[in-house]
């Protein structure tokens, strides 16, 4: 039906994940974009085939699916949750046990193909067990319910020193690599360069080429369930539960699996995270990990997968951003000149004493430093994004997409 | 908390240590009585949960060292009066700055959310909590600020415990806040305010200005956190306002909804509860600490707070939400 989009003859093209031809170009120009970013030739991109970019863009893919699972029981069923870092957490933690290599702390030394699905499976196991009492406590009860297993984990995490390393010292994870039992050399390493296929890559491209990987399975699988007949019970309990019930959704068994779902997703990306980190703190894995997720959740868009994507994004290059106009302002105070030096001036403290709204030292000077400087910023998008476009980057994209659609006859 | 802990071992054991525990809980459920207090009045008033309640009581704290340490006022005027009298007005004037913040807060950020689901304001109270906490993070500096208040480390002696003087003038202002809320509640504007919490719309059409309401229950959450700042931050429980003053309010979640996040009756008794709770667990449980791991005391209100709710979802005095179809 070339030229007619929205005429569909069938059901299975209706329901089509990629349901425009648009939709069908656009992605496959995104997935190209994103496969050939590390090997640096895409004209206004080459910047990004750093290795530094490189991490970045796979942390942004780590976050996603952490954000997929937050999505599915917040965005999806509408059950606020605070306790995502938990979860994450004890996916890390599962993964240490399981692939680290053996030492003084716990670990077995099992290969990826082990420890990844077990972090997401234990997880899920304790999302199904904490899931009863999103049946029993409800709604916001329920959110400073999930504030207190944030605490209590961290407790925990805490105290197992002989599984976590405790906070002083931390523990090392499983690193990332392919092996096919306990040998010596891993078949694919992600730590040092090499090629694949002829192709000449780093370290930190093969992780991210990994992750992409791992977000894209992640991602197709959530879109799916949003899809299944679990998706839509979620999604009429999240609009009314009661009326959920009577059109015969099992409200307890369809709380448990978003449980379960949420908590596989954030055991797996909870793994992911420390191995890709190496080495972290059972603090790590605490409520300010669980308010970047839901910042992701909220700013990306709410129930909406690619949201997340956007989000996911928005949330790790943002600090970065900001950091980058801290130094180049700081720069421009001090050497250079003309109006934008005392516009730098004013905006920037390069001394103790010299006032400013932000300064680029991490002391305690006057200003903000730029961490703190990120912070403000990053609470003031959440309260932003809240109040003024509720559906997040999302909603801001469909707005312009709604916008190019009927160009030129706009009303 | 540690002051308990450290007063508990200078008596030795029995029950001079269990009168010293008690002392100590009270000192420490009171502060949380009093911001839990001030979440459930804005609870009922707005229907917000407010996760910025720890940044209105570092706000608060931090306003207090303002006007009494930083600026002086007013005590540079009038030099001759006595410190207290010019730290208590300094103080009060201090807590109704960070009551004035508190009514801003709400006119700017959760008025336009009237309406909006009430997961979203809450989210928006946590954006809300980071931005205030970094700022007075910034101002504090490493080194935090001190309060200077009147009583400093003097420590009175009553029957078998060691009482700081700070302590005893908390419990006496604890007492009189909730007088005064109380009181509050029988006057005119309280019972506009009770009116509007019953029913918004049946409120309006009473003539009743919902949104002065829902100001003034900011006002009055933010004052009462305020006040719980000031004895946060002085002695025996700390040196000053610095980046940890805010967390004491995630010590009072579990005591608000213990209580039931819509009963100021229960605020005031899960407050000292979990305040008793956390003291006894620093006196008696230190010695299990091989099972319960270290620091189990600052965690022992979320673990009550769990059983609570799995036997009361509402918690001990909440009414339980009817569920009409």
């Amino acid at each position: 039906m070339r030229g007619r989009p929205q005429l569909y003859t069938s059901y299975a093209a209706d329901q089509a994940l990629l349901n425009t031809g648009t939709k069908r170009l656009s992605f496959a120009l995104f997935g190209v974009v994103l496969l050939c970013l590390p090997l640096g030739f895409i004209p206004g991109f080459r910047w990004a085939a750093d290795a530094d970019w490189m991490l970045v863009l796979a942390e942004v893919a780590i976050l996603f699916i952490a954000a997929l699972g937050l999505n599915l029981l917040t965005g999806l069923a509408g059950q606020v949750s605070l306790g995502h870092a938990f979860f994450m957490g004890v996916g890390a933690y599962v993964a240490a046990i399981l692939g680290s290599p053996e030492g003084p702390l716990w670990g077995l030394g099992l290969p990826i193909w082990v420890w990844l699905p077990a972090a997401g499976l234990v997880a899920a196991a304790i999302g199904v067990l904490i899931a009863p009492t999103s049946f029993r406590v409800r709604g916001l009860y329920l959110a400073i319910v999930t504030l207190g297993l944030v605490f209590i984990g961290e407790h925990l995490f805490r105290n197992l020193d002989f599984i976590t390393g405790g906070s002083q010292s931390g523990r090392t994870f499983p690193p990332l690599e392919f092996k096919f039992w306990k040998e010596e050399t891993p078949f694919i390493d992600f730590a040092t360069d090499g090629d694949w296929f002829g192709v000449e890559l780093t370290g930190q491209a093969k992780t991210y080429y990994l992750m992409l990987g791992l977000a894209l399975i992640a991602g197709l699988v959530a879109k799916n369930i949003q899809r299944t007949r679990a998706g839509r019970a979620f999604q009429s309990i999240r609009d009314r539960d009661i009326a959920a019930e009577i059109t015969g959704v099992d409200e307890f068994r369809y709380k448990t699996i978003a449980f379960a779902l949420s908590s596989f997703f954030a055991g797996v990306a909870g793994a992911l995270f420390a191995s890709f980190v190496g080495r972290t703190i059972p603090e790590a894995f605490g409520l300010p990990l669980s308010v970047e997720v839901i910042a992701i959740v909220l700013i990306g868009g709410a129930g909406v997968v690619s949201g997340m994507g956007m989000g996911a994004a928005f949330v790790i290059v943002m600090p970065l951003i900001v950091r980058t106009i801290t130094e180049w302002l700081t720069q421009v105070a001090k050497t250079g000149e003309g109006v934008f030096q005392k516009i730098a001036d004013v905006l920037v403290s390069t001394g103790t004493f010299d006032p400013g709204l932000v300064s680029a030292s991490a002391g305690s000077g006057p200003g903000l430093n730029v961490f703190q400087l990120n912070q403000v910023l990053y609470g003031l998008l959440i309260v932003g994004f809240i109040i003024f476009e509720p559906l997040g980057l999302y909603g801001i994209w469909l707005r312009v997409r709604n916008y190019w659609k009927g160009w030129p006859f706009t009303y | 908390m540690t002051d308990t802990l450290i007063l508990a071992q200078a008596t030795v054991g029995g029950i001079e240590q269990f009168w010293q525990m008690v002392v100590g809980g009270l000192a420490l459920g009171t502060i949380y009585a009093l911001l839990a207090m001030g979440f459930v009045i804005i609870f009922k008033a707005t229907q917000v949960v407010n996760f910025a309640h720890g940044a209105l009581v570092a706000v608060g704290a931090f306003l207090v060292a303002l006007t009494a340490v930083e600026i002086d006022v007013p005590g540079r005027w009038i030099p001759s009066a006595p410190t207290w009298v010019t730290w208590a007005l300094a103080a009060v004037l201090g807590v109704a700055l960070g009551g004035a913040a508190g009514m801003v807060l709400e006119r700017l950020f959760i008025r336009p959310m009237v309406g909006e689901p009430l997961f979203q304001i809450a989210i928006l109270t946590v954006g809300l909590d980071i931005v205030l906490r970094t700022i007075v993070d910034d101002f504090a500096g490493l080194d935090g600020r001190p309060l200077a208040d009147p009583w400093g480390t003097a420590t009175a002696t009553i029957g078998p415990v060691t009482v700081p003087h700070t302590q005893l003038v908390q419990l006496g202002v604890t007492v009189v806040a909730v007088v005064a809320v109380a009181l509050f509640f029988r006057s005119r504007t309280g019972v506009a305010m009770r009116a509007t919490a019953f029913d918004q719309e049946a409120a309006r059409a009473q003539g009743i200005t919902v949104g002065r309401i829902f100001g003034l229950s900011w006002l009055l959450g933010a004052v009462l956190a305020g006040v719980a700042g000031i004895f946060a931050s002085i002695f025996p429980r700390a040196a000053g306002v610095s980046s940890a003053t805010a967390f004491v309010a995630f010590g009072a979640f579990p005591a608000i909804i213990l209580g039931g996040l819509d009963s100021i009756v229960g605020a005031i008794v899960g407050g000292i509860v979990i305040g008793l709770a956390e003291s006894a667990a620093s006196v008696y449980l230190t010695g299990f600490s091989n099972v319960l791991g270290s620091g189990f005391s600052a965690i022992i209100g979320y673990v009550i707070m769990l059983l609570v709710l799995l036997i009361r979802p509402y918690g001990l005095f909440g009414t339980e939400e009817v569920r009409r179809v």
